[in-house]
């Protein structure tokens, strides 16, 4: 039954719908001027294109989540991907809808500003102190700055004040009410989505974390709720806040690399079996390769190791010199290095020690874990050989040479056995592409490896590879990935050669799990370091506080226009003096508290504690941080903790106002 | 040339074979107050740990029971058998022994020399050696010299003995944190038997002696808590407390730790005794002041001494001095600053050293070799070296390469100079392009040949607080080098450059024109043989000020500890399971081979106690956060736990994780002082879980299991002893992979090296 009559009854925050609408009139109006490249554009620019052409990439500054949203913005405006992004300052082709590409940052900066009147009326504060932190937020030039372009700043704050929103909002509702819940899950969404702009989100996540389980520990201290409640709530919040983020996170990365199927420019830094997973690359060459490797097999050898580079083992018609430079004397034996490129002398021929044939029996005989091969060079039929020489560049290892017999008691010892690493079976067969082994050699159970010293002129610059006497650990630099791999056919040594130089193909699809990728690329983005220097820019954490810095964002090369980052002096100010009067009250109230003297009533020094835990705290989680750092770091990297600071000196105002007056 | 020489000289400190680099420097920490809050103390009452502060209710202290002694005489027997046990063997310098036998020669000689630690341990040990009759004259080159007739046996005698106070100290704390001989059994046992704790004790290091006063320390802080405030052996044990901090400080930085676990534990008492409104604000005052003066006070004094005896010991010139101050030189005998004369005012055609006036500034320096491909202009470089070097020699020059004839020209405050390196003939330059490391700044190369350049060439002298035409006094004028074409100053930043650069320092061209000593030099050598040398009395540098020097160049000399690329490093992770050991001695099968290696089975003990300390401690935490009051043993055990065990776990935190955020080349050794901890805490933790076995089993059987899981647990660490122990006392013959083997067969981690 309609019950009538039909009532609708809204309640508009007048207030905050003006802030609302100045934040977004700062944040977006003439939102795409400048028509150019400004400042980290260039860097997250060059992604966003490489994901509009679906391209796999490896970015080791955080984690895909930012990066998408960025592309997601430039996918709805139809940006094709086809820009160069190559230096700050280049303007954009009116093909490239600038503002579309800025669009989604610059709202996320304009939200921001009414979460934090929102915030603080969920810390217990008057509308009044509300509209005092949203007013420092909006009249805040450098985040207005940060808002404006394609960065992602602004998207990491907006999550983080979400979270701690939703969070709020949360904890202070009822806790009969079960659509409380949807705000603890709206809780760990946020989190999962700042975490996964930024690596710097997971600050303010671990404070969030913190805060709800000093709640939870409460919670279990109430004997008046039931066994059975304090459970079922605390089961509900790990869920929400710890399950949630993870699978999220791990989310994340399945939608980055979902999209991202192509090869590109970063596949060498992964495994030869990711990159057969991406389209082009790698895949083409290997498709339909024979999976297990057997006597005969013509095979390029990868090192598992990507630092310096990734690189294949590699042999050519050139010997050691007979006296390096610092007089110490080698083998004179053929050079065998490892060399960053494709070649036709990256090729290996695997061979049966006992007899001589270099082409695949009928059945293929597969090599297995433990069996002793030798290797041949294919252009040059040398035998990979090691002995006790002293590596050319680092004499604490031996030399690995392709074996000439120059009749001077130096017997070959070229025997090799195959210790697969990543074996699951004691008898497995060498399998390409998947398998990691170690090449052993039997005379001195060195092992082969590539040690990544250049080798001077001599060596054309390619990179050392030595038999490790006394390997330890499981360095990648020991193990070694058969890539590129086909059945040799060619009895003849020169139609051998032919056969070399003529391309791979046949094809079966070959796929690993996402949860494999994951873990690589995981793994990847938190050990590949890129060489940090210092940047023009770039500036001292204790520089951040006093402002003693800025950085030029755009300058017109005719007009001389310019956009700095600079903070606000005044409300930067402010937020000092909060953040200082805030400790001195604390300590002050804490030791009076301590000697039995309570100034505040219970329920007022409990607002005055969690407003410290969250905006100083969150402060102090996303500063201090950054004084063990040794990344090159900039201004923007304390506009989060400024944020919070903001939250802080209204409410701290008003607790003077109403406590101490 | 040049190259040999600096690498040489850098060099010569790190022996390329098995030898690490060098030390711990301590950093910033976490923060993790684990003892029990001041609420749920006073609800659960004062039993365990008697308030400091409240002296009425103060409860009567059990006196350790007579049983104790013949056990404790036992542990320090048995202490003292395993640590001294072929102490003498190998007869060769061990690992690092090489620097500290070498160091303590240096104390015996009165030679100077730089080390990045504190002195307190070194000059321990140069003392033992002198007592026992050690002459100071063996080189301590490298591992593996022979001693030969050389009296070494007391040095490591010294190290072995502090060595074996660890089980004893460690006995005591846990019996005084848990009253209960059977953990504190435990604990002694797992360290007694440790062949990581054996084999470190027994050498030339630092760390037995580092570890010896970490324990002290700790020892002194429980039982200073036990006491009634302001009695005698109150006193007492703050002293020893805050003296054992001064010495642990001494000895190593890594002493920083252990400071810091006091402060901690002395901040929660003092909170603690303001709460406690019995307690008089007067009285409280008092508490706090006595902190203040036995942990604060006494210990800076103490460290303090132990510099100035440093420095009084120290007198004569040797290879440290480069990296101090000119000043700093002049007071050491056989220095060329040492009673000094040379011609008193700076004057064209002299051959100079200029040194840069921020501490541990160096000598400006070049040599042949030219900045790499992309490192601005591909000229010769031009860095900041610490030591002396005739690379260091400069000439100086008018613009216009006349040579004078007649009585030098004296340069004055403004006159424009060209700086001609004397090796090379290069000229000092600069221009713009950026500087390698400091972007803001502009590169400074040397140019030209044989005096001729380019305008670029050209620097304006200037005094520091002087006016046009002041004269430049050597070693006492600040001087600053202008940039005649870009107006720059010469700049050292103090980045060390990377491989290319000889890992030197870096030198710029500054065009911030902020007068700071970065940019200020003073001329050290002036040679000029047509001027007269005058002695020059310098202002001889105060304590303070020589103090803070070594300081600064002591903690620059840490963090240049960086690992090297293609080194294989030790990783904080990796200590706990213990994954890899250190080669102290030998490496292949002829060779006697001591390795340090923790006894893998206490070692993994220690660390599934860890887990089950946390789950343990959660469970009862719960339990009486939600209200369930258990039996009256129970909530001491979860005392014990939380109060006891609280203070080792941070402990154990305090001496581990900051390694993790430390940028400086690691070692497997510097996990020791936190293995003690967790020892100590496994020791608790062990104890009380099969104390309530009774939770488990009903009354005859649970005892049982109590006594067969002690007789079991000693078993199992005295077997594993069995096995191991020829890592620490040493072995000959074939590697643990063939059948003959001492270790055959216990090479139970691939990554092991023996």
């Amino acid at each position: 039954m309609l019950q009538l009559p039909l009532l609708v009854t809204a309640q508009l925050d007048l207030v905050l719908v003006l802030v609302s609408l100045l934040s977004l009139w700062t944040r977006l109006s003439r939102l795409s001027y400048p028509s150019s490249v400004v400042f980290d554009e260039v860097y997250y620019g060059q992604f966003v294109s490489l994901y509009m052409k679906r391209i796999f990439f490896v970015d080791d500054s955080g984690p895909p989540l930012g990066h998408m949203i960025l592309a997601l913005g430039a996918y709805l405006g139809g940006f094709d991907g086809n820009f160069v992004w190559n230096r700050i300052g280049a303007d954009y082709p009116c093909s490239v809808s600038v503002w579309s590409l800025r669009l989604l940052p610059a709202l996320c900066g304009a939200l921001c500003v009414p979460l934090v009147y929102l915030l603080t009326l969920e810390l217990g504060f008057s509308h009044l102190s509300a509209l005092g932190a949203a007013l420092l937020l909006l009249l805040e030039n450098s985040l207005i700055v940060q808002s404006r372009f394609m960065l992602l700043e602004s998207l990491l704050i907006f999550f983080v004040l979400l979270a701690f929103f939703s969070y709020l909002r949360f904890h202070n509702a009822h806790s009969r009410s079960w659509s409380r819940y949807s705000w603890l899950l709206l809780s760990g969404v946020s989190c999962a989505a700042a975490v996964g702009v930024k690596y710097m989100g997971l600050f303010s996540y671990l404070l969030l974390l913190g805060v709800a389980s000093v709640h939870s520990w409460n919670l279990i201290g109430d004997q008046a709720v039931s066994h059975l409640s304090v459970f079922i709530q605390c089961v509900c919040k790990v869920l929400c806040l710890l399950v949630v983020p993870v699978l999220l996170y791990v989310f994340w990365f399945y939608i980055h690399l979902s999209v991202l199927n192509r090869s590109g420019p970063h596949d060498q830094l992964m495994s030869s079996a990711f990159q057969a997973s991406l389209q082009g690359g790698l895949s083409r060459i290997t498709q339909g390769q024979p999976l297990e490797v057997v006597y005969g097999s013509q095979v390029t050898l990868r090192s598992s190791a990507s630092q310096p580079v990734s690189c294949w083992l590699h042999s050519h018609k050139a010997n050691y010199p007979i006296r390096y430079e610092n007089g110490r004397g080698s083998s004179h034996q053929q050079q065998v290095t490892c060399y960053p490129f494709k070649d036709v002398n990256n090729w290996w021929i695997i061979k049966d020690s006992g007899r001589q044939e270099l082409v695949v029996d009928t059945p293929p005989r597969p090599v297995r874990h433990g069996d002793v091969i030798q290797l041949v060079h294919g252009m040059t039929s040398r035998l990979l050989n090691s002995h006790d020489v002293a590596a050319p560049m680092s004499p604490h290892a031996q030399e690995v040479s392709g074996y000439i017999d120059f009749n001077v008691s130096m017997a070959a010892q070229n025997l090799w056995r195959v210790d697969i690493n990543n074996r699951e079976a004691e008898s497995e067969v060498w399998k390409t592409i998947l398998s990691e082994v170690r090449l052993v050699h039997i005379n001195t159970s060195a092992v082969l490896k590539l040690s990544g010293v250049p080798l001077p002129d001599w060596g054309f610059g390619q990179l050392e590879v030595v038999a490790e006497k006394l390997p330890k650990g499981h360095s990648s630099s020991l193990s070694w990935t058969v890539e590129e791999h086909r059945y040799g056919t060619s009895q003849g040594r020169k139609e051998r050669e032919a056969e070399l130089h003529s391309p791979t193909h046949i094809d079966v699809d070959r796929k690993i799990s996402f949860w494999s990728k994951f873990m690589e690329l995981q793994w990847k983005m938190l050990t590949v370091k890129q060489e940090e220097s210092e940047h023009k820019y770039s500036s001292a954490p204790l520089e951040w506080i006093t402002m003693n810095t800025n950085i030029a964002y755009w300058l017109h090369a005719s007009t001389n226009a310019q956009i700095h980052l600079i903070g606000n002096p005044v409300s930067w100010g402010v937020a000092n003096l909060s953040l200082l009067a805030y400790q001195l009250l604390a300590t002050v109230y804490m030791l009076r508290r301590r000697r039995g003297l309570k100034d505040l009533t219970d329920g007022a020094w409990q607002q005055f504690v969690s407003l410290g835990v969250v905006c100083v705290g969150g402060w102090m989680m996303n500063f201090l941080p950054f004084l063990l750092m040794d990344k090159t770091l900039f201004l923007y990297h304390y506009l989060p903790a400024l944020c919070y600071l903001y939250l802080l000196s209204p409410a701290l105002l008003e607790h003077v106002y109403t406590h101490l007056f | 040339m040049a190259k040999e020489e600096c690498n040489s000289q850098w060099h010569k400190a790190r022996d390329p074979s098995t030898v690490r680099n060098r030390k711990v420097f301590p950093s910033p920490e976490q923060t993790h107050q684990s003892l029990i809050t001041p609420e749920s103390k006073n609800k659960q009452g004062d039993n365990t740990f008697p308030s400091n502060g409240s002296s009425a209710d103060f409860p009567g202290r059990r006196r350790v029971d007579s049983s104790n002694t013949p056990l404790l005489i036992v542990v320090t027997g048995l202490s003292l058998a395993t640590r001294l046990y072929k102490i003498t063997e190998p007869p060769h310098v061990c690992w690092d022994e090489t620097h500290f036998g070498k160091m303590g020669s240096y104390y015996i000689n009165r030679t100077f020399f730089f080390d990045v630690h504190p002195p307190l341990g070194k000059m321990l040990i140069a003392l033992a050696g002198y007592m026992t009759g050690y002459d100071g004259t063996f080189p301590f080159v490298k591992p593996g010299d022979k001693y030969e007739h050389h009296n070494y046996w007391g040095m490591r005698g010294f190290c072995a003995v502090l060595g074996s106070f660890l089980p004893v100290f460690a006995y005591l704390i846990v019996q005084e944190l848990s009253r209960s001989h059977t953990a504190a059994i435990i604990t002694a046992t797992l360290l007694i038997f440790d062949t990581g704790c054996i084999t470190i004790s027994q050498y030339i290091l630092l760390d037995p002696i580092l570890m010896f006063f970490i324990m002290a320390a700790v020892l002194s802080m429980v039982k200073f808590n036990q006491q009634r405030p302001f009695t005698v052996p109150w006193w007492l044990w703050l002293i020893l407390c805050g003296c054992a901090l001064a010495c642990a400080l001494g000895v190593k930085f890594v002493g920083l730790f252990v400071i810091l676990l006091v402060g901690l534990n002395t901040v929660g008492d003092l909170w603690r005794i303001l709460g406690d409104l019995s307690l008089s604000l007067m009285d409280v005052a008092k508490h706090f002041l006595a902190r203040v003066a036995g942990l604060i006070l006494l210990p800076l004094f103490l460290y303090l001494t132990i510099f100035a005896v440093h420095f009084v010991l120290l007198n004569k010139s040797g290879p440290g001095d480069g990296f101090f101050s000119s000043t700093f030189q002049s007071r050491l005998i056989g220095n060329n600053l040492y009673n000094v004369s040379m011609p008193e005012y700076l004057a064209y055609g002299s051959t100079i050293t200029v040194k840069n006036l921020r501490i541990a500034g160096g000598y400006l320096h070049s040599h042949w070799h030219l900045y790499p491909e992309g490192v601005g202009a591909k000229q010769q470089q031009v860095t900041a070296y610490l030591h002396k070097d005739h690379n260091n020699m400069w000439l100086v020059r008018k613009p216009d390469n006349d040579t004078q004839s007649g009585s030098p020209e004296l340069v004055r405050h403004g006159d424009i100079i060209r700086l001609e390196h004397k090796e090379t003939t290069r000229n000092l330059h600069s221009h713009l392009h950026q500087a390698p490391l400091t972007k803001k700044h502009f590169q400074v190369t040397g140019y030209g040949l044989n005096g001729t350049g380019d305008t670029n060439d050209l620097w304006q002298v200037e005094v520091c607080g002087g006016r046009k035409g002041d004269l430049v006094k050597v070693l006492r004028s600040k001087v600053r080098f202008l940039h005649r074409a870009t107006g720059c100053v010469l700049y050292s930043s103090g980045k060390s450059l990377p491989k290319w650069g000889w890992e030197q320092v870096e030198v710029t061209c500054s065009p911030y024109l902020k007068e700071t000593p970065s940019s200020q030099w003073n001329i050290e050598d002036h040679i000029n043989p047509r001027l007269p040398n005058i002695s020059l009395s310098l202002l001889k540098p105060n304590f303070l000020e020589i103090l803070l020097e070594s300081h600064i160049v002591m903690i620059r000399g840490n963090s240049g500890l960086k690992p090297k690329s293609n080194e294989m490093n030790s990783k904080p992770w990796h200590w706990p399971i213990n994954y890899q050991g250190l080669r102290f001695s030998g490496v292949n099968e002829t060779e006697y081979r001591v390795y340090l290696l923790g006894n893998p089975v206490v070692w993994w003990i220690n660390l599934a106690s860890l887990g089950l300390y946390l789950i343990m401690v959660a469970l009862a935490s719960v339990v009486i956060q939600r209200g369930i009051s258990p039996q009256q043993k129970r909530i001491e055990h979860s005392d014990v736990l939380r109060g006891g065990g609280g203070l080792l776990l941070l402990g154990w935190l305090l001496h581990y994780v900051p390694f993790y955020v430390m940028g400086r080349v690691l070692y497997y050794h510097h996990y020791f002082p936190a293995m003690l901890f967790s020892s100590m805490l496994t020791g608790v933790t062990l104890d009380i879980l099969l104390r309530n076995a009774d939770l488990l089993l009903r009354q005859p059987y649970s005892d049982w299991l109590h006594r067969g899981g002690q007789m079991v647990l000693l078993f199992t660490v005295l077997y594993s002893f069995h096995l191991f122990h020829p890592l620490s006392y040493g072995m000959t013959g074939p590697l643990a992979h063939e059948p003959g083997s001492a270790m055959a067969g216990l090479k139970w981690m691939d990554s092991w090296e023996f």
